[in-house]
């Protein structure tokens, strides 16, 4: 590959090799087209983005609690300061960490494992999908150097907001938002494909479609629907690129284009986008909950088949978050109407994980207490969705901080709270290492409590008509009634308290993965065909020979066996 | 990367690998377009007197172009048929014949472009032309890629390997093809 002698990787092939066929450090690490060292590199920079996405609301959160005053670590946030921090903030959060963590890294790491393969079946493409993804979160990051900074039209970017300099300020900015979403939605479809592919044709013999685990199954449904949303977008960003450099006027009422246009292009896209994390967040937590608490998971055929039917509701419910965009309301009642259908499969997920639980002997180890947090706060975030999913409830609750609060009661789950599941429960396979409980608990309760304590404020405050896209309440007399302000400082002291806690887990991983005690192939005694691999896996997977599968994932606590658990690919 | 890994070389599904992937690949590229087109429909409908800048568009050049695409083809079906037969040889030649196809659109395509350009139909002109030059553009740089991929399949197939790579991007040319059938009544056609 890069070998000429020009190249400044030079150095890194020269040094002296201890072992024969093992590749240089960046041939190993960077340069690698093993799908673990791939899922790392999608993995390590989510998470350095979630850091991002992290220092942003916490700089844009003091702006609200504190207005003018000087934020530590980022000065006096002005007007444009708050509009680039709230934009980056949301984009990376979705684009740049919950999408890469949820689906590409954990996706990459663990689909061929979970398969009993050695690895994907386009592995040069699945490197140059991490390539293209590096790029466009360098190109979003470096859109903060450039004149006019860093884009401030939201990550929703509606036009003319996003369309025109003279409203947007950051001309080259939002070209540069738009470039790099456009090329990690390249990515994506590279990585999707892969995926897709990969479970389709490289399955070990005898894993059926119904003896593949719950979260492939998630991640393969995902893949597709991100693949089938996401055309019209990419067609949306190419007329929206044109709008902003060449001067047309797709979304310009005035040149004969119409804005709410956009709004049909971002939502087809972006709504299901939403069932495009949630459903690996729920494959994550079916894992978690079967092997915790030693029970077959409770209807795996219904679970699946409720993914499939989400998945294409979620086709049908986009026009929601446009109910005050002037649609005629006779379409409003048809799109209330599919988004009250779509939380029944949801519902019934949830409902099924339940009853995995009902009767199981559970151990609260921390990755079931992130499982069980996710199925407790998720709830929260779909209960409240009833009241904006309805046209008549959301007209009042449209762009206020309700809509924040819920939203972020259903991301926050989803990217985080069992993002944090996965982690911890494959922490021993990925590093052969295990992790601290008490740290883990720890991390666990100082994440879980400040959430609480930033998204429950908000939804009084939202409920009383805050409206979400003001930079300084101290101008609205009505947004600064009794209490209103003690609230938001409320908000943002749990969101530092929060932030404070994540470092917890981060010396918890980083030390473990050099100093935690040694774990054993299986430590959790689980069923799933990755645990047959040595910790961690080396190159090829399983060194003695891929395995043969004999019965499904979830086979816990079998009446017939001494053993609580039934690997798949034990034999008789 | 002297081995290749064994998840490259199975099917559990009985389709090969390369060719599940074009298909998936051609999934994702038909919202694409259909995104396009149903943008394109949509102001269409809410816009009659667009038929007034349609009728400057070049019917006839059109119908050449799509006379060329579907002749390109038939090439690209040929050469399936000489790779199935594992003549790599023959197969090259009908390849680099479905590439000269894809020359000639382009060259008509930019003739057009030209001639109108020159009698004041740009860009930005309204939004019927900025739908026309973006469809199309779109389009034509989904003609170039497919181009260029069928010159290295072509290098590969002339010393007989890879043979099975003919029939993917002959897959992928006819998708292409397609596309434009839709591109040329609701841009050129429809008055």
């Amino acid at each position: 590959m890069r070998e000429t002698t020009e190249s400044p990787q030079h150095s890194h092939e020269d040094q002296p090799q201890t072992h024969h066929e093992r590749p240089g450090f960046f041939r190993r690490y960077f340069w690698s087209t093993d799908h673990k060292i791939i899922g790392f590199q999608y993995l390590f920079t989510g998470m350095a983005m979630a850091l991002v996405g992290g220092f942003t609301v916490y700089a844009f959160r003091m702006q609200l609690a504190f207005p003018g005053q000087s934020v530590p670590g980022w000065g006096r946030v002005t007007a444009s300061d708050y509009n680039a921090l709230v934009t980056t903030h949301g984009s990376v959060m979705i684009f740049w960490v919950a999408m890469p963590v949820l689906i590409a890294a954990l996706g990459n790491y663990l689909i061929p494992l979970m398969i009993g393969c050695d690895d994907m079946v386009f592995p040069r493409i699945n490197r140059l999908s991490y390539q293209l993804f590096l790029i466009s979160a360098l190109v979003l990051l470096g859109s903060f150097l450039v004149q006019g900074g860093a884009f401030g039209g939201a990550w929703t970017s509606y036009p003319p907001l996003s369309a025109k300099p003279q409203y947007n300020l950051t001309p080259a900015g939002a070209s540069l938002w738009l470039g790099a979403v456009a090329l990690e939605f390249v990515a994506f479809l590279l990585g999707g494909i892969n995926f897709v592919t990969t479970v389709m044709n490289s399955r070990a013999p005898g894993m059926k479609m119904f003896d593949i685990p719950i979260v492939v199954w998630m991640i393969i449904i995902a893949s597709i629907l991100f693949m089938a949303s996401v055309g019209p977008l990419v067609a949306g960003a190419v007329m929206l690129l044109f709008d902003q450099l060449a001067g047309t006027g797709f979304f310009d009422p005035a040149k004969g284009g119409d804005p709410v246009l956009w709004q049909h292009l971002f939502w087809f896209f972006g709504h299901p986008e939403v069932y495009v994390v949630m459903l690996p967040a729920f494959g994550i937590v079916a894992e978690v909950l079967t092997v915790f608490s030693r029970k077959k998971l409770f209807a795996y055929k219904t679970v699946l088949y409720t993914a499939v039917g989400t998945g294409v509701l979620s086709f049908f419910v986009w026009a929601h978050h446009q109910f005050i965009a002037g649609i005629d309301p006779r379409m409003a009642n048809i799109f209330s109407l599919t988004t009250l259908l779509i939380s029944i499969p949801v519902a019934e997920m949830m409902f099924v994980y339940i009853a995995t639980l009902y009767g199981g002997s559970i151990r609260l180890a921390t990755p079931m207490l992130w499982a069980i947090a996710f199925i407790a706060e998720f709830l929260l975030g779909g209960v409240t969705g009833i009241f904006l999913g309805s046209a008549g409830s959301d007209i009042y609750f449209h762009d206020t901080y309700f809509v924040l609060a819920h939203f972020h009661y259903t991301f926050f789950p989803i990217a985080f709270i069992s993002v944090f599941a996965a982690l911890t429960h494959w922490f021993p396979k990925m590093y052969g290492r295990l992790m601290s409980e008490t740290f883990g608990k720890v991390h666990f309760w100082g994440t879980i409590i400040p959430f609480n304590f930033i998204f429950i404020p908000l939804f009084f405050l939202g409920a009383r008509g805050d409206h979400r896209r003001i930079y300084d309440y101290s101008n609205f007399p009505d947004s600064m009634r009794a209490g209103m302000q003690d609230l938001r400082v409320l908000a943002t002291l749990s969101l530092v308290v929060l932030l404070a806690f994540q470092v917890v887990f981060l010396i918890n991983y980083f030390y473990s993965i050099f100093f935690g005690p040694k774990a054993p192939e299986n430590p959790w005694r689980a069923n799933t065909l990755e645990w047959v691999a040595p910790s961690p896996p080396p190159h090829g997977n399983f060194p003695e020979g891929l395995p043969n599968v004999y019965r499904g994932p979830y086979e816990y606590s079998h009446p017939d066996r001494v053993e609580d658990f039934w690997p798949q690919n034990e034999a008789g | 990367m002297s081995t290749r890994p064994i998840a490259t070389t199975r099917a559990v599904t009985g389709i090969p690998t390369g060719r599940l992937a074009v298909w998936w690949i051609i999934a994702s590229e038909i919202v694409i377009f259909g995104g396009v087109l149903g943008s394109y429909i949509m102001h269409r409908l809410g816009h009659p007197e667009w038929a007034h800048q349609s009728i400057h568009t070049n019917t006839w050049a059109g119908a050449f172009n799509t006379l060329v695409l579907l002749t390109s083809s038939l090439c690209a079906v040929l050469a399936h048929q000489a790779a199935e037969e594992g003549d790599g040889k023959k197969a090259a030649r009908f390849l680099y014949l479905t590439v000269l196809g894809g020359l000639t659109f382009l060259t008509v395509k930019g003739f057009e472009w030209r001639s109108e350009i020159h009698h004041g139909y740009t860009l930005t002109s309204n939004t019927f032309w900025s739908f026309y030059y973006m469809a199309a553009g779109l389009h034509g740089l989904h003609v170039i890629a497919g181009m260029v991929l069928m010159l290295f399949v072509a290098a590969d197939a002339r010393q007989g390997r890879e043979l099975q790579r003919v029939e993917n991007v002959g897959l992928y040319w006819h998708f292409v093809d397609i596309v434009w059938i839709f591109l040329f009544p609701l841009l050129y056609i429809a008055k």
